[in-house]
């Protein structure tokens, strides 16, 4: 175990030392003070790092294995698909025809990429039975905050000024609602009934005239399918709202079933989720959208169109809800989706969803009777067990999750959702062996045994990482957040 | 079928059904309703192998233009600057790209560190207290900045200089329509924000006052100035702003910005057809608890031994639910890395200088276009770009240039109808004397 602080790279500064290679000034240099007025003039220099460029790699190199990745090793974090990236992907999101070329570019001098972008989104209309996609939003909640905000729009185009309201289920992400206030929408809460599914009476009361959409997770985030999916949607329709389908979960269906013939209007999908995109330690992700008919003329601007074999944007969209993003989304992430579907063709995909599930209910078999399981049905991707029992012995999910960190395992989501006490949702992905399953399953038993017979060893852990247990409430009470030069010391006078 | 991301055996799969107690793995999905079970098998293009995928890809980037192989003047606010070989080498190691949001401190320090050292950069460049862990883009970050200060200070109004990028402008509206608030659109003078206008405009309703700094047209505004005739107004002044530049130029921080905002896209981050690039977000203490999307602060373990943590959480999403600052979840974490990186390598020293030497550059193409004859839009100093008045229509113009091997300047015409026929041109460190004079040469060959 490391015993001493990791140094910031301000800590391990000297003055005069350069990590850089600028070419010389190949012509005249302008003097500041002729250009601008004397007070745009900076003063003081940014204290950046003046370090070499083996200091930079030393540093940076120390920080990365004092981090844990899918690459380290088991990732179960439900509800975010820590699926395996593949390395061809950032292969080929580094040519340079994709990393080197400017999104201002004239139409024809990019034709490459925007094939590219059309043809990704002619797949993800096809997987998601939708009629349209847009690639521009930036991730899952802006994908939200897209597609409620051209549900929105859809609306007042009829006249329907007072659908205000977005149904939201209690087991939902924390975006739904926060994207629904973003777009100017309230947030109304329709209940989970005894099976883990949204309640049905509960949504018939809720659903009424000032209905704009429901926002629905299915599988839901309990990795259980709603199965009355077809019931909600005609409560929905019928009270003339629309149905929002958030992608984060679609790792559990493709081929199976698709959101546009659930009777989804609208969907959100997470490249960075089921498309293998890398979370890269929280981001960039990308959400496209994909609307069915009615919602297309409401597309953010601008369009991708193809005519006569060439690509063009069409800003023309008198209905467009506007542009949600400067360019055209994350492209250098949908380069990396585009290349994981073409990997795996329609076959492949199936086959992604199927181990996806078989490992999920593998895993919740073996550990259901080690944990109590609120749930007792087949699940989809992901399931969710409950740390009662521990919690009774005095150990607490928090505890658990810390423990699991001495095995080299990533922990599960935990308190997570809402409706589940102690709650730990696990969500093995496809690209998991058996092997590793049971290596997880068998450290789960194994801290499920010490909270019987020794709880101290769980509710102290970790015991092997490069830091014990933080002190996040001293963090918030006196935030620090950032690096502060030390003052530099007065000389002490010596006689 | 086989494939080499799925470890599932036959033997695997049987022990597996085995332990879950069931025939098969349809069984598993006898949930799904029949009636709406796809089944047919999805319409995809055929999988391909490791190496004609490469192939294929190749041949679809090789028919795009790009940076490395043409001399490009093209900037608009993405720009193709200096990228130190290092910083790819940092951001390709796994553990960062491969892993989630730092939700297991203990697991993600090395994350966490990155991020507290981001946050440390962007507050020494621009001057402001605190800056948060990133957001998409430098659009949707001044867009975020305006809601901040709509519900910060209980106003309905926005205004926004049309000196400021118009795709981020487009961004603040569709934003501000969300939230019924409005946007008003402070007009030019000579290529600056018209602070007379300004000062007519504003009244009680205004939230916030939306600069760029330098604008849109490479010009460096006095922006001390529209930061009094806000704050008198007790409105909120926000500055979108290239960081590269404030190596040089006074931050916004001592200028009077209450948030500064913009991408850190020209520190290592290659332009990528327009995304994924790296917004910052940063604002004055009084701010703090207003910021949206992640924060990283320091604290220590039960050792005693320093790390890092998220905190002040309780503004987010996944707690605050539909109360939350802003919907943020994902950002653009490992982006901040790669800036973070460019950053540590250009360093104290590095930074000036290639901000230095955009300037000299950028004066020297000024002289060159002057010289043969072009007028040169807008009195005042220049960071890296300027307008010039064209001969001829600039798609044209640009089509040809691509021949010559130069992607050309943005068509200002497309967003400015006063400005058709004139061409946004960026200079960065990047070009060499002897591309800014064969760009003047090839104009004048086209013209002549």
């Amino acid at each position: 175990m490391h015993k001493e602080n990791q140094p910031l790279i301000f800590e391990i500064s000297k003055e005069g030392r350069i990590g850089y290679s600028l070419p010389e000034l190949d012509v005249p240099e302008t003097d500041l003070s002729g250009l601008l007025p004397e007070g745009l003039i900076r003063k003081e220099a940014a204290e950046l790092p003046e370090v070499s460029e083996l200091d930079i790699m030393r540093h940076y190199t120390a920080l990365s294995t004092r981090n844990h990745g899918v690459d380290s090793g088991f990732y179960p974090l439900g509800s975010c698909t820590m699926k395996y990236n593949p390395k061809v992907n950032e292969t080929v999101a580094r040519l340079s025809g994709f990393a080197n070329v400017h999104p201002l570019q004239e139409e024809s001098s990019v034709q490459g990429a925007m094939e590219l972008m059309y043809d990704l989104q002619e797949h993800l209309v096809e997987i998601t039975g939708m009629d349209e996609v847009t690639l521009q939003s930036a991730a899952g909640a802006h994908g939200e905050w897209t597609a409620l905000m051209m549900i929105r729009a859809f609306h007042e185009a009829n006249g329907d000024h007072n659908r205000t309201k977005v149904i939201i289920p209690d087991s939902a992400h924390g975006t739904n609602p926060a994207s629904a206030t973003v777009a100017g929408l309230e947030t109304i809460t329709v209940k989970s009934d005894e099976n883990g599914l949204v309640d049905i009476e509960d949504l018939k009361r809720v659903a009424g005239e000032d209905t704009a959409a429901l926002m629905l997770t299915n599988p839901n985030t309990l990795g259980l399918f709603e199965e009355n999916i077809l019931e909600m949607a005609e409560i929905v329709h019928g009270v003339g709202g629309k149905l929002y389908y958030d992608g984060a979960n679609l790792n559990a269906i493709m081929s199976k079933v698709r959101p546009g013939d659930m009777g989804f209007d609208a969907v959100h999908l997470n490249l960075h989720k089921t498309f293998t995109g890398p979370h890269g330690g929280g981001g960039p992700g990308s959400g496209p959208v994909g609307v069915k008919k009615e919602l297309v003329p409401f597309l953010p601007k601008p369009v991708l169109v193809k005519k006569d074999d060439v690509f063009t944007f069409d800003y023309d969209r008198p209905k467009a809800i506007g542009r949600i993003k400067p360019f055209y989304g994350n492209f250098g992430i949908n380069v990396r989706a585009y290349a994981y579907i073409r990997s795996m063709g329609a076959d492949g995909l199936k086959l992604v969803s199927e181990y996806a599930v078989l490992n999920a209910n593998y895993m919740m078999r073996r550990l259901a009777p080690h944990f109590d399981l609120p749930y007792d049905r087949h699940c989809k991707h992901e399931f969710v067990l409950s740390g009662r029992r521990q919690k009774q012995l005095g150990v607490r999910t928090l505890d658990i999750a810390k423990r699991l960190l001495d095995f080299g395992f990533h922990p599960p989501t935990i308190y997570f959702p809402l409706n589940v006490e102690e709650g730990m949702m696990i969500e093995p992905t496809e690209t998991e062996s058996k092997e590793t399953l049971d290596a997880f399953i068998d450290a789960m038993i194994q801290i499920a045994r010490e909270a019987e017979e020794n709880p101290e060893i769980v509710q102290e852990a970790p015991h092997t990482t490069v830091v014990s247990r933080l002190d996040e409430t001293q963090a918030a009470r006196k935030p620090v957040l950032k690096y502060s030069r030390p003052e530099k010391a007065e000389p002490v006078a010596v006689n | 079928m086989k494939h080499r991301y799925l470890p599932m055996t036959e033997s695997d799969k049987k022990q597996m059904l085995d332990a879950i107690g069931v025939e098969s793995i349809d069984e598993l999905f006898s949930d799904i309703p029949e009636k709406v079970r796809f089944d047919r098998q999805y319409d995809l293009k055929p999988a391909l192998p490791e190496t004609t995928l490469v192939k294929e890809l190749s041949a679809l980037a090789g028919r795009n233009a790009d940076s490395n192989s043409h001399a490009s003047f093209l900037g608009a606010g993405v720009y193709d600057h200096y990228k130190p070989i290092i910083v790819d080498h940092v951001i390709s190691r796994s553990e960062f790209y491969t892993a989630y949001t730092p939700y297991q401190p203990e697991f993600s320090q090395g994350e966490l560190q990155a991020i507290f050292e981001f946050q440390s950069m962007i507050c020494e460049l621009t001057g402001m207290d605190i800056a948060n862990s990133s957001m998409y883009d430098g659009g949707t970050s001044l867009a975020e900045a305006g809601m901040l200060a709509a519900g910060h200070t209980r106003r309905k109004k926005l205004l926004i200089s049309e000196a400021v990028h118009p795709e981020y402008r487009d961004v603040v509206k569709t934003y501000a329509l969300g939230q019924s608030i409005q946007v008003e659109e402070i007009p030019l003078k000579d290529g600056q924000t018209d602070y007379d206008a300004l000062s007519s405009m504003i009244d009680g309703d205004t939230a916030g006052v939306l600069v760029q700094y330098p604008n849109f047209f490479g010009q460096i505004e006095n922006i001390r100035e529209a930061a009094e005739i806000a704050h008198e107004n007790k409105s909120l002044f926000i500055v979108s702003s290239n960081p590269l530049a404030l190596a040089v130029l006074t931050p916004p921080g001592k200028l009077g910005a209450d948030i500064t905002v913009g991408d850190a896209q020209p520190f290592g981050i290659p332009e990528a057809f327009g995304g994924p690039h790296c917004g910052y977000f940063a604002v004055t203490k009084k701010l703090m608890r207003k910021v949206p999307g992640r924060l990283v602060g320091e604290t220590t373990d039960e050792e005693g031994r320093r790390g890092y943590v998220l905190t002040l959480q309780a503004r987010e999403q996944h707690i605050r639910r539909d109360k939350a600052t802003s919907n943020i979840c994902s950002n653009q974490a490992l982006n901040a890395l790669a800036a973070s990186v460019a950053m540590s390598a250009l360093g104290k020293q590095g930074v000036r200088e290639m901000a230095l030497q955009n300037i000299s550059k950028t004066q020297y193409a000024i002289r060159a276009f002057k010289e043969a004859g072009y007028e040169v839009l807008f009195g005042g100093p220049s960071f890296n770009e300027f307008v010039v008045k064209c001969k001829e229509p600039v798609a044209d113009l640009n089509g040809r240039l691509l021949d010559a091997g130069i992607i050309g300047g943005y068509h200002l015409g497309l967003t400015y109808p006063e400005l058709e026929g004139h061409m946004l041109i960026a200079v960065t460190e990047q070009r060499t004397k002897e591309e800014i004079d064969a760009l003047v040469q090839e104009m004048e060959a086209i013209h002549a």
